[in-house]
């Protein structure tokens, strides 16, 4: 048989081994942990594929020994061997000055981001780089970031060459033009950081100086100590109210000018009226003023925000098609092959596109075949054949080796492109800062707004010289701080609770679009199954073990993923024999036929191995059939595999009042399996391309207005469907792989808690609801003080603190006690909770 | 009482060295990554020797250097 030019990898990304090799020995691979046979072995050390054992020799070769000893088995499953020509667009002027960061001929400065980084092993192999390479100076790590920074000599090594590297050894760089936003989201960071120290200096200070005001009752024996406090209190507020509250100055004039008054308009109104009354009770000598409690409301404030606001940094929301496609493509020019960047392809340009890479753009087949897995672009499972003069969208994964195509749309028109092009329905509705406090804090205003003018009229009437005191201190006491605090850390906890889920979501107000979803649209392929494994099963008189080896041994000479699935099945069920395999053809498309053994088998189509009519029956519907010495001798049966638990979600789903309905990009096969699953009132959509999906949801929303659609999903066929959704949740094997845009990245090992994840939604309104009730309360008795213009500062500066503290206390138990009785799950693993 | 006006510049002088160290490690990005340095610093102080093998990726760049193996 001859080799084939690429190297041929399984759909697992696995280096496909063509001998059937003994797999009575089970260990653990050593570099990476995956369950292995010893076929592969290096220093009584055992491996699952050459490409581990590649990487092995490397290390050791290095003394970088180390990294087996800090974690075992850390290493990345090399995902297939990168084509030498790969990175070679790395090599292209353009694309190097928008990765690099600096550079000055001696030294070279860029950072990676490397989604696979994932233990105390990775960061010490990527810190000690430069033991690999000899022109790496310096490599340093940013573990929650997932971010490598690399200096190197540009005269010694290159960037592609570091880049080749860092591929080598299993962590391959995602590089994308659209991340360069990172570093300045760092330097907001370290600004919020500066506020609260500031305020927190400020805050403490001022409280000790007022400490001999709370206790002499107002009359302190030496005024000019009390004037000498007074004095420095203003100081000391002054760096508060113009430095560490100025956020929330702008948040709020930035809602009035839109004619709407947000929940930091009676935060900076409560902040000013504080600010300037203290101003004024100091200078006229008036009084010692109230601001320790004007300190502490910006405290806390911006405590809780922070808190708010931390939320996983290594994960990506937002990412548009652009970060799935390269950034260099090899386009055949009449001067040879060139690297131009992917935006300046043109209409008619030849584009070379090697085995594993991506279509960067939609074009006409040039080469006479080519192998293509659609599954990012349609959800079809099965990886199609295309002739010469066909066309192959953007997106679709090569299988087979290099091909050459013609350009005939740029990238921004292509098929998939289209997806992100058409407006989306909902951008202004998800692009505002909506939150579920929103109303109340509109109400609350104008309420309180009413009852300091209430409070004016009466004193109006009764001694105008108190008008001034009761409608200022009403403003002061009854600052919505306790308020925001719930609604911050009650939504906190509970992201942080669902992260312990892994149900990462995008920000906190997505809970809230969760707590009111009604319909659930599934994805079927990648979501409710597996991605990589199938369900098979035999028709026909059961096969002798012997047969059964025979066909295992056929199989295991395609790379087509059906056969893969076989062959892996057939060794497990029956084990392995040594055969001679002889006259291997495989008709692609159709089947593989050889003789086994002196036995001819023919493993394929119905069209294939019966030489009927093809008839419906295509290798599409998940059945192969085998014929032994031309005898049709069964067909198995390549069913997908449901996540373990699907049924009993469904159900919990059904039971909980939710319109289910699944959508899938394959064909019906599956649909009596999935009626059992999920009842006779579920929707069931089969043949569904990704504008199909996109347009059904479209159509939930428009049909019943009511309807609030929760769209789970995986791949960038879901995209368009995830976007458009109420709540999108991309449901990924690997967190920190990509995922499309979404509101949430789900790890597909807790779907099947998408019904308690709804649940726990749903119950944080209640706590905020609760804590809202408990805030009131507080602020009744502070306004009781106030209207009567007898608010003291002590009274202010007691109650304050007491009410934000109870209430953030009250909230972090309740969504706690409410995870845990909602059997929100807890995966306690430190690297993906990071 | 003036010994009240010295003790309070003298603690406000303290917090504000405090704050000025605060600002400092802050700008200096001590707060940028709390969990790489905690497992950085439990490596072994002897670096990996430096790199010997200049060509150790050449490997990499042919073409195919998986070895398939046939039955």
């Amino acid at each position: 048989m001859a080799l084939p030019k690429t190297i041929p990898v399984t759909a697992a990304g696995r280096p496909l081994r063509t001998d059937p090799a003994p797999a009575s020995v089970k260990t653990q691979c050593f570099h990476c942990g995956t369950s292995c046979d010893h076929s592969i072995g290096a220093d009584g050390r055992y491996f699952c594929c050459d490409g581990c054992r590649f990487v092995y020799q490397l290390l050791q070769e290095n003394g970088l020994c180390n990294y087996y000893d800090l974690t075992q088995t850390p290493g990345i499953r090399v995902m297939g061997r990168f084509a030498s020509e790969k990175f070679a667009y790395l090599d292209h002027p353009e694309i190097q000055q928008q990765l690099i960061r600096f550079t000055d001929g001696r030294q070279t400065q860029v950072s990676f981001y490397l989604p696979q980084m994932h233990c105390a092993s990775c960061i010490w192999l990527l810190e000690n780089l430069r033991s690999l390479q000899p022109g790496i100076l310096h490599s340093t790590t940013h573990f929650q970031r997932k971010e490598l920074f690399v200096v190197f000599d540009p005269g010694q090594t290159t960037l592609r060459k570091v880049v080749e590297l860092l591929a080598f050894v299993g962590y391959e760089p995602y590089i994308s033009l659209d991340n360069a936003g990172a570093r300045r989201e760092r330097k907001v960071n370290r600004r919020q950081l500066i506020r609260i120290g500031v305020a927190g200096f400020c805050f403490s200070n001022i409280m000790m100086l007022s400490f001999p005001e709370y206790f002499s009752s107002g009359s302190m024996d030496l005024p000019y100590l009390r004037h000498l406090f007074s004095y420095l209190n203003l100081a000391l507020a002054l760096p508060v109210f113009f430095y560490s509250a100025a956020g929330f100055f702008e948040s709020a004039w930035k809602g009035l000018r839109q004619r709407w008054l947000n929940i930091d308009a009676p935060i900076a109104l409560a902040i000013l009226v504080t600010f300037t009354r203290s101003v004024y009770e100091i200078l006229s000598g008036a009084g010692p003023g109230y601001l320790d409690s004007m300190s502490g409301i910006v405290l806390f404030m911006l405590a809780g925000r922070w808190f708010q606001d931390k939320t996983y940094d290594s994960f990506s929301f937002d990412r548009d098609y652009k970060a799935y496609f390269p950034l260099g493509v090899t386009v055949i020019t009449s001067a040879g092959e060139q690297v131009a960047t992917i935006n300046s392809l043109a209409k008619g340009d030849q584009v070379l596109v090697r085995s594993r890479e991506m279509v960067p753009a939609d074009g006409i087949l040039q080469s006479p075949e080519a192998r293509v897995d659609y599954s990012f672009v349609s959800g079809e499972n099965t990886p199609v054949i295309r002739r010469r003069g066909e066309l192959i969208y953007a997106g679709a994964n090569l299988l087979s080796g290099a091909v050459t195509l013609e350009v005939v749309r740029p990238v921004s028109q292509s098929y998939i492109t289209q997806l992100w092009n058409q407006a989306d329905p909902r951008g202004d509705r998800k692009n505002t800062e909506k939150s579920f406090i929103h109303p109340w804090s509109r109400y609350f205003t104008l309420v309180l707004l009413g009852i300091a003018l209430l409070a004016a009229l009466y004193w109006w009437v009764a001694d105008p010289t108190q008008i001034l005191p009761a409608v200022t201190s009403s403003l002061i006491v009854a600052c919505p701080c306790s308020l925001l605090l719930s609604a911050t850390f009650t939504y906190g906890n509970m992201l942080r609770q669902f992260g312990r889920g892994h149900l990462y979501l995008k920000n906190a107000s997505v809970i809230e679009s969760l707590s009111r979803v009604n319909t659930i649209v599934f994805d079927k392929t990648g979501t409710l199954t597996h991605a990589t494994q199938a369900d098979i099963s035999f028709e026909g008189r059961p096969l002798e073990p012997g047969e059964a080896r025979a066909i295992a041994a056929l199989a295991a000479q395609s790379v087509h993923p059906m056969s893969r699935l076989l062959r892996d099945w057939l060794l497990a069920q029956h084990g392995t024999g040594n055969y001679s395999v002889s006259d291997f053809t495989e008709y692609p498309g159709h089947g593989t036929e050889a003789r086994i053994d002196g036995r001819f088998i023919r493993l394929g189509s119905r069209a294939f191995v019966t030489g009927g009519d093809s008839g419906p029956q295509g290798s599409g519907t998940g059945q192969v059939l085998v014929s032994l010495d031309g005898a049709l001798r069964g067909a198995f049966r390549v069913g997908n595999r449901y996540r373990d638990g699907v049924p009993e979600m469904a159900a919990g789903l059904l039971a909980g009042g939710y319109r289910l309905h699944v959508l899938s990009g394959d064909h019906d096969a599956e649909q009596d399996r999935l009626r059992k699953m999920f009842g006779p009132q579920t929707i069931l959509r089969f043949n569904q391309s990704p504008h199909d999906k996109r347009a059904y949801i479209e159509r939930l929303r428009d049909d019943d207005p009511s309807a609030v659609v929760l769209m789970l999903g995986d791949g960038l066929n879901d995209a368009g469907a995830l976007l458009c959704s109420d709540a999108g949740i991309a449901v990924s094997e690997h967190v920190s792989q990509f995922t499309p845009a979404s509101d949430a990245i789900l790890d597909s090992d807790s779907l099947t808690a998408v019904d308690r994840f709804l649940a726990y939604a749903r119950s944080g309104k209640r706590v905020v609801t609760q804590s809202f009730v408990l805030s009131i309360l507080y602020n009744l008795v502070g306004l009781s003080f106030a209207v009567r213009a007898a608010l003291s500062p002590l009274v202010a500066a007691i109650l304050m603190p007491v009410s934000s503290v109870s209430i953030v206390l009250f909230v972090t138990a309740a969504t706690s006690l409410a995870a845990r009785r909602r059997n929100v799950p807890r995966r306690d693993d430190a690297h993906t909770t990071l | 009482m003036s010994v009240l006006v010295i003790l309070i510049s003298v603690s406000i002088l303290v917090a504000g060295g405090f704050l000025v160290a605060f600002l400092w490690s802050v700008r200096k990005g001590q707060f940028d990554d709390d969990y790489t340095p905690s497992v950085r610093m439990l490596f072994d102080d002897t670096p990996p020797p430096a790199s010997r093998a200049t060509d150790s990726l050449s490997e990499a760049d042919k073409p195919s250097p998986v070895k398939t193996k046939h039955s």
